[in-house]
Formats: C-alpha cells, sequence, structure tokens
C-alpha cells in the first residue's frame, strides 16, 4: 500500500532557479535599494551582506477581490457578551474586518516592506555591476611579473612523479594494438586454416605441424610485444604564466584644511570606502595609504585620516610629492597595482596647481592604474580643477569628477568606472 | 483520552511498537502498516501512498511552490520561498509537518526533523486521511485527475523552460504574470472539464497552437466585411456572459502568440485543479484529523502505541485544532482543522449517542451507523452544504459562535444572531455561506467584445451584497490588456441603473 522514498539526498537548492528570477525580475528595486543603503548606512560594515527592502505594494501580485462597502455577514466564535441585535461601534479601521480577508491573504499580514537578505557576493555584484577597473588589459602585458604554475597539457618527457597513468596506458594499448595488428590477422586466418584441415576427412599431418608452428612463432611474437614501453610513457606537463599581481595599493588623498568640514570628509570617506571594496573584487591584497595635507602633507592613519581637524592654507602638490615618495620607496610599480584617489574641496594655492599638473603627469600618472579626483563643493571650480582638466585630457587613467552631495557619489562612482571608458590617448 | 468504540479495539496482550523520539525507515514501515490496517478496518479506500521523506529545506521549496511537486520557474515561488524560510529562521512559523498531493500514487511529504510520533501522525493524517479524501470527495472524482496531474505538470514545467529558451524570459515571465492575475477566474465552475493527459497535451498542443491561430484569424478575418453591412444589427460576442476569463482569453485574444496561449492554457488547468481544494478545505483538513486522530486511538487502545507516544500526539494534535477566540491575539477567523475536526467528532456522537436535541435537528442521522454516515458526509459534500447540513446546536455552543451583520450603510455592526435557539439556524447559514467561494470570490464576467468596433473588451462586474470591487483592480486589468491587447473595462450596474465604468486600461478620465 506505501512506498517510501528517501528524498533528502536529492539535490537542493531547488528553489535557486526561483531566487534568481525574483532577484532578476527586481533588479531595479533592489539596485536602488543597495545605492540607498551606500549612501545612508554606516560606513564601517560596509563590507557585508545587504538588507534589501521593496515596498511591499510593487511586490504585490494583483488579483480581484472584493473591497469595502455593501453588506458584510461575518461569524466568529467565542461570543463572551454579545446579544442578539446589540450594535457596536465600528471598530478602526481594517481591524475588524481582518478576519474576513484571512482567506485571501495569507502572506498580507501587515503592510510592512518586503525586506530579505542578500549575500555580499549578490550584494557586490549589484553594487558594481557594469564597472569595470580601467586600464585593466592594456598595462597587464608589460606589467606581469608574477608567475603561476599551471597545468598545460602532455609531455613525452618528465620527471617520475608526473607521470600520467592514464595517458601512459592509453598510449600503452595503442602501441601495442599497433604492433600486433598483422599478426594478430595472421594469425587467426592460420587458425582458421587450421580449423579447416582438422575438420577434413582425410589427414594432412604435415601441414598441420607447420600451421601449428607457424601459430605458435606467432603467439609468441604478440606475446614479445611489450605492456608498457617508455615510448608510452606521458608526463603531466607545467608551464609558468605570468599572471598580473594580485597586490595593489590605493592612495587616498584629501585636503583636510580649515575649508573641508567634517561633512566634506564624510562624502570622501564614502567614495573611499566604494573604491575599496570594488579593488577588494580584483585584488586579493590592499594596502591603503592615507595622507593628508594642508600645506604640508603626512602620511596617518585611517581614524587621524577622517577624524582629527586641522586649518590652515592648501598646497595640494605637497600630498603628490609624498605620494611619489612613498612609491618609490616602498610600492615598486612593478609589483604593484597603484591607485590614488584625491579628494579635495577645490581650494588650492593659485601658484600650486601647475605644480600638481606636472607631478602627476610626470610622476605619478606613467606608474597608475587609475587616479581619480573628486572634488565636494557646492561652488564654481577654481584652478586646481582648470589645470587637472588638461591632465584628463592627455591621459586616459585619470578622471575627476564633481560632486555636490551625498547623493552624487554613488552615481559619480559608477560614472568613473564605467565599463569602457574611452581611452583618449 | 476518549475512547473508541467498543467493540473495534480489543485489548490483547500485543508488544506495543518503539516508541524512541528518533525514527528509521524500518520504524516508519512497522507503523505504516498497522496505520494502513486500521485504516482499512475503517474502509478508507486510499490511492497507493508514495511517501517521500524530505528535508526542511525541500519542505520550504514545497511550500513555495504551493504544494506542486514539478513548478515551471517563476520569480513569485521565489519570494514566497524567501518569506517562508525568513519566517522559519525568525522562528515567527513553524513549517507544515506534511504536505500531500493529489494525485495517484498519493505523494505526501515527510519532514526529516520529525520525531517518530509526529512522522506516524503525519502517516494517518495525509496518507490515509488527506488521502482517502481526495479519492472519494465528489468534487476531486470528477473535477481532478489525480493519475495524470504529475505528468501533466512535468509537461507544463518542460513547456516553459522551452518557451524562455525560444522566447527569452521577460516574454514569458509577463505572460504567467498576467495569467496568474486572473488564475482564480480561469476556473469552469459548472461545466465538467475534460481529464488532462499527458500523451494527449503532447500530441495535440502543435495541432492545437495552429489550429487555435487560424481560428483566431478567421475570427476577426470577418471584420471588414461584417463593418460593410452597415451595422444592421450589432453583433454581440461572445453570445453568452463568459466567466472564464483565461478560458476566453486563450480561445479568442486576437494578438496572442500560439506559446501564449499554451502558457494561458496550463494555468488555467492547474487552476482548476486546485478548485476542488479552495472548496473543501474544512472537510478535508476536519476529515484528516479525524482520522489521524481516530486511528492513532485506536492503536493506543490496542496496545501498539504507548502512553508517551500518546502525549507527544496529543499535544501535537491539541495545537493544530486549537480554535482561538475572537478577541484572542493569536485569532484569525475560524480554524478550518478546528472547525472541521469537531464537525466530524461531532457527527460520531450524534450518530452514536445523540440527544433529544439531535433528533430534533437531524432525524435522519441520529442513532445511525457513524461509520455510514460519516463516509457519506465526506464524499457528498463541499465545505459550504456540509455545515449548512452538519453544523450542530451543541457544536455552535461549544464554539460561542455569533454573527455580525456589518452594513457599511450604518455606524456600527451588529450583532445578528448567537449561538441560542433563535440563532442556529440564522448562524449557521452564514457560516455556510462564508465558505462559498461564490460570495467570496468576485464575480466578473466577460460580457462583450466588440468584433465589429474597436475590439475593445468589457467585463461586468456584479457586487455581491453590494461590495465594491478592491483596489487592485486597475492592476489586474492591465495584466488582462497584456493578454487582449486591446482596450479593457469593467463596468459595474450603478443603483440608477446605469452601467459604469469602473476601471479601464488603458486608463482614461473619468469623464469619458
Amino acid at each position: 500500500m506505501a512506498n517510501f522514498i528517501d528524498r533528502r539526498l536529492n539535490s537542493k537548492n531547488k528553489s535557486t532557479v526561483n531566487r534568481q528570477r525574483f532577484l532578476r525580475r527586481y533588479k531595479n528595486q533592489i539596485k536602488k535599494s543597495v545605492s540607498d543603503a551606500i549612501n545612508q548606512r554606516g560606513v564601517t560594515d560596509i563590507d557585508s551582506g545587504e538588507n534589501i527592502i521593496i515596498p511591499k505594494q510593487d511586490l504585490s501580485e494583483p488579483i480581484f477581490h472584493q473591497g469595502g462597502g455593501g453588506i458584510k455577514d461575518r461569524v466568529h466564535p467565542g461570543n463572551d457578551q454579545f446579544s442578539p441585535g446589540d450594535k457596536i461601534p465600528r471598530p478602526p479601521k481594517q481591524q475588524g474586518q481582518g478576519a474576513g480577508q484571512g482567506d485571501a491573504s495569507d502572506s498580507g499580514e501587515g503592510d510592512d516592506d518586503f525586506t530579505f537578505s542578500i549575500s555580499k557576493e549578490e550584494y557586490l555584484n549589484l553594487l558594481f555591476e557594469d564597472l569595470e577597473l580601467p586600464n585593466l588589459e592594456k598595462n597587464q602585458l608589460d606589467k606581469m611579473i608574477e608567475y603561476k604554475t599551471v597545468r598545460s597539457g602532455f609531455c613525452a618527457e618528465g620527471v617520475a612523479s608526473n607521470i600520467d597513468i592514464v595517458k601512459s596506458l592509453q598510449g600503452s594499448i595503442a602501441r601495442r594494438i599497433a604492433m600486433s595488428a598483422s599478426k594478430r590477422k595472421k594469425l587467426k586466418q592460420l587458425e582458421q586454416e587450421l580449423l579447416v584441415l582438422s575438420h577434413d576427412k582425410h589427414d594432412h599431418i604435415q601441414q598441420e605441424r607447420a600451421l601449428r608452428l607457424e601459430i605458435e612463432t606467432l603467439k609468441s611474437k604478440i606475446a614479445k610485444v611489450p605492456f608498457i614501453d617508455t615510448f608510452d610513457l606521458r608526463f603531466r606537463n607545467y608551464a609558468k604564466q605570468a599572471v598580473p599581481t594580485s597586490k595593489a595599493v590605493m592612495f587616498c588623498l584629501m585636503d583636510v584644511s580649515g575649508s573641508m568640514d567634517q561633512a566634506t570628509k564624510e562624502m570622501a570617506k564614502r567614495f573611499y570606502i566604494l573604491l575599496y571594496l570594488f579593488l577588494s573584487r580584483t585584488y586579493k591584497n590592499i594596502d591603503v595609504i592615507y595622507i593628508r595635507h594642508h600645506t604640508q602633507a603626512k602620511e596617518v592613519d585611517e581614524h587621524e585620516f577622517f577624524y582629527s581637524q586641522e586649518t590652515g592654507g592648501t598646497i595640494a602638490s605637497s600630498a603628490l610629492e609624498l605620494m611619489n615618495d612613498i612609491i618609490c620607496e616602498r610600492y615598486n610599480d612593478n609589483q604593484w597595482n597603484i591607485y590614488g584617489a584625491q579628494a579635495s574641496d577645490g581650494d588650492n594655492w593659485a601658484d600650486d596647481s601647475p605644480r600638481c599638473q606636472t607631478i602627476l603627469e610626470q610622476q605619478i600618472l606613467p606608474k597608475s592604474r587609475y587616479f581619480s579626483y573628486i572634488e565636494i563643493t557646492q561652488r564654481a571650480h577654481q584652478t586646481l580643477w582648470k589645470h587637472y582638466q588638461k591632465v584628463e585630457e592627455s591621459h586616459s587613467n585619470f578622471a575627476m569628477q564633481h560632486i555636490k552631495s551625498v547623493a552624487d557619489i554613488y552615481p559619480v562612482f559608477r560614472e568613473l568606472f564605467k565599463k569602457n571608458t574611452q581611452s583618449v590617448a | 483520552m476518549t475512547k473508541t468504540n467498543d467493540d473495534t479495539a480489543q485489548k490483547t496482550q500485543v508488544t506495543p511498537l518503539d516508541d524512541s523520539p528518533d525514527w528509521t525507515f524500518d520504524l516508519l514501515g512497522q507503523y505504516q502498516q498497522e496505520i494502513a490496517r486500521v485504516a482499512d478496518f475503517y474502509r478508507l479506500d486510499t490511492y497507493t501512498n508514495q511517501i517521500e521523506v524530505i528535508t526542511a529545506e525541500q519542505m520550504m521549496d514545497a511550500y513555495a511552490s504551493v504544494g506542486m511537486p514539478i513548478g515551471y520557474s517563476h520569480w513569485t515561488f521565489g519570494k514566497k520561498f524567501i518569506q517562508t524560510e525568513q519566517n522559519y529562521q525568525r522562528g515567527q512559523m513553524g513549517l507544515a509537518y506534511e504536505i500531500v498531493i493529489n494525485s495517484s500514487p498519493c505523494i505526501s511529504y515527510l519532514m526529516e526533523e520529525n520525531t517518530m510520533t509526529m512522522q506516524a501522525l503525519v502517516m494517518a493524517h495525509a496518507c490515509y486521511g488527506h488521502n482517502s479524501f481526495f479519492k472519494g470527495n465528489y468534487l476531486f472524482k470528477s473535477w481532478t485527475d489525480a493519475s495524470s496531474i504529475i505528468d501533466y505538470l512535468l509537461f507544463a514545467k518542460n513547456y516553459i523552460a522551452q518557451c524562455e529558451l525560444k522566447y527569452g524570459i521577460s516574454d514569458v515571465e509577463a505572460t504567467l504574470d498576467a495569467c496568474h492575475a486572473l488564475m482564480s477566474h480561469g476556473v469552469d465552475r459548472y461545466k465538467r472539464p475534460q481529464k488532462i493527459s499527458l500523451d494527449e497535451e503532447l500530441k495535440r498542443q502543435s495541432e492545437r497552437a495552429e489550429y487555435l491561430q487560424s481560428q483566431v484569424n478567421a475570427l476577426w478575418r470577418t471584420v471588414p466585411k461584417k463593418a460593410e453591412k452597415k451595422h444592421e444589427k450589432k453583433n454581440i460576442f461572445p453570445k453568452e456572459p463568459q466567466e472564464n476569463l483565461l478560458y476566453f482569453i486563450e480561445k479568442n485574444a486576437p494578438l496572442l502568440k500560439p506559446w501564449q496561449r499554451e502558457i494561458v492554457r496550463i494555468v488555467r488547468k492547474i487552476s482548476q485543479y486546485f478548485y476542488p481544494q479552495k472548496q473543501t478545505q474544512v472537510m478535508n483538513e476536519g476529515w484528516a484529523c479525524f482520522w489521524h486522530y481516530t486511528i492513532l486511538n485506536h492503536l493506543y487502545d490496542e496496545g501498539l502505541v504507548t502512553d508517551k507516544f500518546m502525549l507527544e500526539f496529543l499535544h501535537s494534535h491539541t495545537n493544530v485544532v486549537a480554535q482561538p477566540e475572537y478577541n484572542s491575539k493569536y485569532y484569525s477567523g475560524i480554524n478550518p482543522y478546528a472547525l472541521g475536526f469537531n464537525m466530524f467528532i461531532d457527527l460520531r456522537r450524534i450518530c452514536e449517542h445523540p440527544t433529544e436535541e439531535d433528533k430534533e435537528y437531524f432525524p435522519e442521522i441520529a442513532g445511525s451507523n457513524w461509520l455510514d454516515t460519516l463516509h457519506f458526509a465526506m464524499e457528498n459534500f463541499k465545505d459550504e452544504s456540509f455545515i449548512s447540513q452538519y453544523l450542530s446546536p451543541k457544536l455552535m455552543r461549544d464554539f460561542k459562535l455569533f454573527h455580525i451583520h456589518d452594513d457599511s450603510d450604518n455606524n456600527y455592526v451588529e450583532i445578528g444572531a448567537i449561538h441560542n435557539e433563535q440563532g442556529y439556524k440564522k448562524v449557521r447559514h452564514n457560516l455556510a455561506n462564508q465558505y462559498n467561494l461564490s460570495n467570496i470570490e468576485v464575480n466578473i464576467q466577460i460580457i462583450d467584445a466588440n468584433i465589429d468596433g474597436d475590439r475593445a473588451l468589457t467585463l461586468r462586474y456584479t457586487p455581491h451584497n453590494g461590495v465594491e470591487l478592491g483596489e487592485s483592480k486597475n492592476e489586474v486589468l492591465k495584466h488582462l490588456h497584456y493578454l487582449w491587447h486591446f482596450d479593457v473595462k469593467i463596468v459595474q450596474e450603478m443603483k440608477s441603473g446605469e452601467d459604469k465604468i469602473i476601471a479601464s486600461c488603458p486608463q482614461k478620465n473619468k469623464d469619458d
């Protein structure tokens, strides 16, 4: 009457397809939620998954259903106080009718938004969808300095530990077949003849003996074909493949002069975090160097970088010089992928801006993968912006953007790393 | 512990089955055998059981695909899975102990985490309770074909996957969305549907696609000719109002592609398959609860299960059939398990120990053979008729049922009837109506497709007791418009007697 089937070992994640369909369908909403989150939430725990919030009405699957009005007769259990004809003031909206709709919407317990979490992987994919690291391809070849051993087919010579048994035996079989094919054919033929002779009414002793002898010789010849020969041996071959280094260093340069207030710094911080996350998808190890400057530049730790107060004028070139020094000292551009991100409110000592341009063009940009400059200001651009514009025109690995408010950061970031950045060079 | 029939359970010296909490397949088999024996004793006729042991995650899967063992891919199932998973992880809900599918063989799922007691409960409940209901109830008998549903679902899944490859996920998804919106209007309520058979589906499917398309084309080809006839009389199409919206779309939507028609058909067939389940929730669950309760008690009386087993079983059983009162924070309407279970228990009581009141209310069944009566009730009723036939005054008193009359014209609600002599019939009548699908579901029918003109589709909403059509109507209409491609609108007869357009797509100003 009954069969038991153990399905526990059946493939899990049967609903993965459906989950992907769901994410696909709500990509726009999810993306919006992701970009809202990046602008709103605390920055320290950004390197984790994300709770996605989708307004419930966006998710609803409409069906025709009965609305308000009219006459409704309902039966409820547990009468403790009512008598026929009692008139009860209408309960506040929805409360009293909740029971009436109980059948229709078992999932609609409240009007909360639909919240669910996506994994860090899914989160980052959505966050950085359609973005790519610029200049990755272009510079890869001249800068490969690390080698990775990879399998590359088989070869006939090698050390014993690399013997590939399957390949070798395949070779052996092929060789044995090839070397004995004609003999086997002959053997078969002779055996056939012998059979014919032995069935013959007459005796052919002489002939049979000759045949037998010949068969014996053939058999021994076939047996002499060696089972395995050095010729058969195949060894796994390894080749060294150059891989782009997975080490990267990211320079955060920020103006901390009096004109930069905490809000502006927060915006810069968000930008740096995005950049860090983005780089961390490509590189295993990332060093982050914080350089802050007013009239003088200084390498500092993260906390000091973002939170300490400074006052004074602004000489941006000092930071660039320091960055260049650090590169020369510690980060050989053959081994490190160098990224720079500079944030400023655009204030700079006017005479210093041409110098910034020179340092960038001659020293930093040739060594860097990418250098981005964001200007966070509500005011008009000043000399630094103008000089940087010239840099941008002539260098493809330099980009600059203008940020006015927190909401701009993510779009600007996307703009900077948009796929297929046109190469000006 | 209530006692089962004295003559059925003879106390003999038997070794009880192992009652350790962990189950094994051997143990499952032993329990199953005993349960089957008792079920047979009570004349439960079932499809062959196929009992599948699954993990919690697989259970959530089954949940998400509304109990279809093989579901096509669609985002809504993903959404449901995420919801279920979250609720489960947060501990807001336990998973159902079982899911059972109306198919032959009857597939039921046992969850791995359940204890042996729970597995026995589930087997008695699903494999013999629900199973015999599927096989015996007239609605299931005449409206669903248990032997072919698995094949059909498989066909549907493959077909839709194929469509996705051929025509792109987005288009298929949009079509399915539109169909889902109209799913509860894809049911023939009065006409018995043809049995679905996989072979035939496959054989006829391509043929049908071509044929349908040609039919549709032919239908519209006549349009210019008719127009020349200067509108002698207006052609009304369809001739009679059509309440099966999906059927109408499948057969008549002019611009639908053949594969879309097939998808409409698939959704329609699945909807039809689930239609009896919607109509027999109270009975079906009540029947299953009654039997797991009766069967396990029978085993207990025979000494086959231990006290320990029974205590755990009763704990779960009581939770399942609990009915919170209207002012409890757990109250969310009448619990179909509670109502159904108590009605069957009560029915048995009426047969075995009738009171004077019972004899007055149920002269035919009071004192009759309870097993015959219960089988008859299970076979020949649906929720609505079952309640209006068998809800006894005693049960109404036990549940303390009361009826609220809510007229939106008044600023108060009125207690219409309570569980007293004057109120029994009224309460019963209203409770039965509450399970009448034609009162719950929206009455909406296609009345005209304007084939002489712009092919605008007109639907009529007929309110039940003056209840308005819900807010979602415009959204649903968008889906209908997606399938029909031409204007669609819903009209409703106002109190003044004229028709008023209450929704249209593309949306027009109300002055139009």
